[in-house]
């Protein structure tokens, strides 16, 4: 049974036009929200610059193996996940369905943020914007109750925007609005993802490239605020001591895993368009690094923007305070100023303590104000909004900050949704006849369809839970399956002898030692501590109920019990495919040992199909 | 009348408080309640008449109403949503139509192809059909296999 002579040289299979466009669908799919609202908080809530010491070792013990992994797997073998890895071993077939799973799920939640980035974005155009002013009442007196109590920002974001309901079991009803966005948002998509890479090839020419010009923009601006030194010395001074925490480590060991988006399988299908002679060493090195440069280039004008909105809220509590005191001691305008704030706070202190007292003064504070470090679609919607109200000219930064965001998005949900249609094109899902654009309106369709639970009143809860869940665990499992399933049951001495085929070059001791023994071992590390941090409280969320005698905090709750089983099923689905479809298939093995005349298959290799 | 005023209480700031008398009602003072009322609802005009604002001209206990903001007859999102959402499907049209042309041509090609290919094989076979050829009994003929092997052999 010879593999060369079955396969032909030209398979028809689609091509990158050139290397760049594959480089920046990698990087694309690498790039994306989290570098913009994750690793900016890590760092400030772990240190500062310390955070890049455990970030830089997780980068190279875990991150860049990996990815030379996936990427070398898919140009070797030249199929999608589900057919690459039934190729690699019929054993290991179910971590490529477990891959193909995490990718449906996490495209149908992923597209709802981005339906709300789109929602804002077209709220951008309004003068003044929408959620700088609350709402009037009913008799026109003051403002909307709710609105007043918290923020105009927050007011948008929760009641506008979300429509939220106070808890999770409550799931209020479909929001129109958020239907068309989502419906937009889905046709991007396909518009985009309509013939596969032919399309995404050109797409992500804007879509990866536009953001690192928005970055640029919002860095100049941000440098020239009032505060921005301020914001970024308190993000990049490093606390070592914050080093002794083990939390530290996970934090940056899970960051650089999710961030590089491995064990989706959109990778192995990027890979598996490119020509076998193709340097994925190299590619992966760089994938790798211009991610985490991207991640360090975008917290700088994020926390200009945050220092400039410390800043301005200490200058504002100021302010009311000085407006008090004037008030009430009747002194003239701008005698009190805030430079000298402090002289007269401690002198009138001094001499007429109970009026002071009296006053009720909030204490203004610089540092509590860069304290408060949010992350997530909090970065995003409460605190970066609030922030462009105060720069002059707010729709133009608030529409290149939401469409910055889109294409940011964007080029991932094409590495999601890769993943997913290749392996269905392979499986021949639909006749070959059938043009591909079919294929991709059937998965943008049923993929809408499913996300509009996403748009009831409940649904920013639910997106949570699928983050939370089906977008972590499984994928630290499945990149486990990976490694061992390469390094061990596909042998490292073959796979070295493919990857140096396709270089030309041979392979480093660095990638010996890191897939073979330094990878595994930190993955089932990172997956127990993981685990573990998650089963030490009981699964809890945080509610916007405006009736909580503490509002405007949210209100701490605990998931009732059939959303815990949700949580279950969402996080052990895709990874108990890997041992179900051993097991298959051992006993198709078992059944068939039993015919004498079965005769067992010559096991795939890259360089016996291309030579 | 300058009898109207009286100076007392003198601070820092420029302060004043104020009675409101009815001439035609015998030099009555106008009750507070009735004061506050007018002063709420004429406040722009007396915040001008003093070229200044709601947040410079304080009247201690009384809170301004304030106006809602401008809202246009269709919200502007809306607008913007409708011109974004024809971008896009008209782009969706315009792959999905290509597409198809596309593969219509691709059809046309390969069928005008294998056309080709079949009138290329009845020449050469003199013509003689190539499926006749296949349809009868096929039997190798002595002479001709011995005078073959002399052929390749030069």
């Amino acid at each position: 049974l010879s593999a060369t002579a079955e396969i032909p040289k030209e398979d028809g299979r689609p091509k990158w036009d050139n290397k760049f466009q594959y480089i920046l669908s990698c990087i694309g799919f690498a790039v994306g929200l989290g570098n913009v609202w994750r690793f900016p908080y890590l760092c400030q809530i772990h240190g500062g610059g310390a955070f890049l010491i455990p970030y830089f070792i997780a980068l190279l013990f875990e991150g860049i193996p990996l990815l030379h992994l996936e990427l070398a797997l898919g140009q070797c073998l030249r199929k999608g996940s589900i057919g690459a890895w039934n190729s690699i071993s019929p054993y290991l077939g179910g971590v490529g369905v477990g891959s193909w799973m995490v990718s449906v799920l996490v495209s149908l939640y992923y597209n709802t943020v981005l339906t709300w980035v789109m929602w804002y974005f077209i709220n951008s155009f309004q003068e003044p914007l929408p959620w700088s002013v609350c709402p009037l009442n009913e008799n026109r007196t003051g403002f909307n109750e709710e609105c007043y109590e918290s923020t105009a920002v927050n007011y948008f974001w929760y009641r506008k925007t979300l429509n939220i309901t106070p808890d999770i079991s409550e799931s209020g009803t479909l929001q129109w609005w958020l239907i068309l966005c989502l419906a937009t948002c889905w046709a991007i998509v396909y518009l985009c993802t309509i013939r596969g890479i032919e399309t995404t090839g050109k797409a992500i020419y804007v879509t990866a490239i536009f953001p690192y010009l928005v970055l640029t923009i919002f860095l100049i601006q941000g440098l020239t605020l009032p505060g921005a030194t301020d914001g970024l010395i308190y993000l990049f001074t490093p606390n070592l001591n914050t080093l002794k925490n083990p939390r530290v480590w996970l934090d940056a060991a899970t960051q650089i895993f999710f961030s590089l988006s491995l064990a989706f399988g959109g990778l192995i299908a990027f890979a598996s368009y490119n020509p076998s002679k193709n340097d994925c060493e190299k590619d992966a090195v760089t994938v790798a690094i211009v991610n985490s440069m991207t991640s360090l280039y975008a917290s700088i004008p994020v926390f200009s923007v945050l220092g400039f909105k410390a800043t301005t809220a200490y200058w504002d509590c100021l302010d009311r305070n000085i407006i008090s005191i004037i008030n009430e001691f009747d002194l003239p305008e701008e005698s009190i100023m805030r430079q000298n704030y402090t002289s007269w706070i401690s002198f009138l202190n001094s001499s007429y303590p109970k009026k002071i007292a009296g006053l009720k003064l909030k204490s203004c504070n610089l540092q509590e104000f860069l304290d408060q470090s949010v992350s997530g679609t909090g970065l995003a919607f409460i605190v970066f909004t609030q922030a462009i109200i105060l720069m002059p000219g707010s729709q133009a930064w608030a529409i290149l900050f939401f469409i910055m965001l889109f294409s940011l998005g964007l080029s991932s949900m094409f590495g999601n949704i890769e993943g997913v249609f290749t392996p269905l094109l392979e499986l021949r899902i639909i006749p070959k006849s059938a043009p591909k654009e079919l294929l991709s309106g059937i998965i943008c369709l049923i993929s809408f369809l499913i996300a509009l639970c996403f748009t009831l009143g409940s649904g920013s809860y639910w997106i949570d839970i699928f983050d939370r869940y089906a977008g972590s665990v499984p994928l630290l499992v499945i990149a486990f399956f990976e490694v061992i399933g390469v390094a061990y049951i596909y042998k490292i001495k073959r796979f070295s002898k493919d990857v140096e085929w396709m270089t030309g070059r041979k392979l480093n001791l660095y990638w010996h030692i890191t897939w073979r023994f330094i990878s595994p071992l930190l993955l089932l590390i990172v997956f127990m501590a993981f685990v573990t941090l998650q089963m030490q409280k009981p699964p809890s969320y945080t509610a916007w109920n405006p009736k909580y005698e503490g509002f405007p905090m949210k209100e701490e709750k605990v998931y009732p019990p059939w959303v815990q089983a949700i949580c279950v099923l969402l996080a052990t689905l895709p990874c108990i495919c890997v041992p179900l479809e051993a097991l298959f298939h051992l006993v198709k093995q078992k059944r068939r040992s039993k015919d004498s005349s079965f005769v067992s298959p010559e096991v795939f290799s890259c360089q016996g199909a291309n030579s | 009348r300058i009898s109207n005023v009286l100076l007392c209480n003198v601070t820092d700031r420029v302060s004043f408080w104020f009675v409101v008398t009815d001439s035609s009602k015998n030099a009555t003072t106008v009750p507070g309640s009735e004061v506050e009322a007018a002063i709420r609802m004429n406040r722009n005009r007396i915040n001008s008449a003093f070229l200044l604002s709601d947040k410079t001209l304080q009247f201690l206990k009384i809170t301004s109403t304030l106006s809602p903001p401008v809202e246009p007859s269709t919200p502007v999102w809306l607008i913007v949503f409708g011109v974004v959402l024809c971008l896009i499907v008209a782009g969706i049209v315009f792959l999905v139509v290509s597409g198809i042309q596309k593969r219509k041509k691709k059809n046309k090609e390969s069928t005008e192809r294998e056309n080709l290919e079949e009138k290329v094989e009845v020449t050469l076979e003199n013509g003689i059909p190539c499926e006749a050829l296949d349809l009868k009994p096929g039997h190798i003929n002595g002479v001709f296999a011995a005078d073959d092997e002399r052929f390749t052999s030069l």
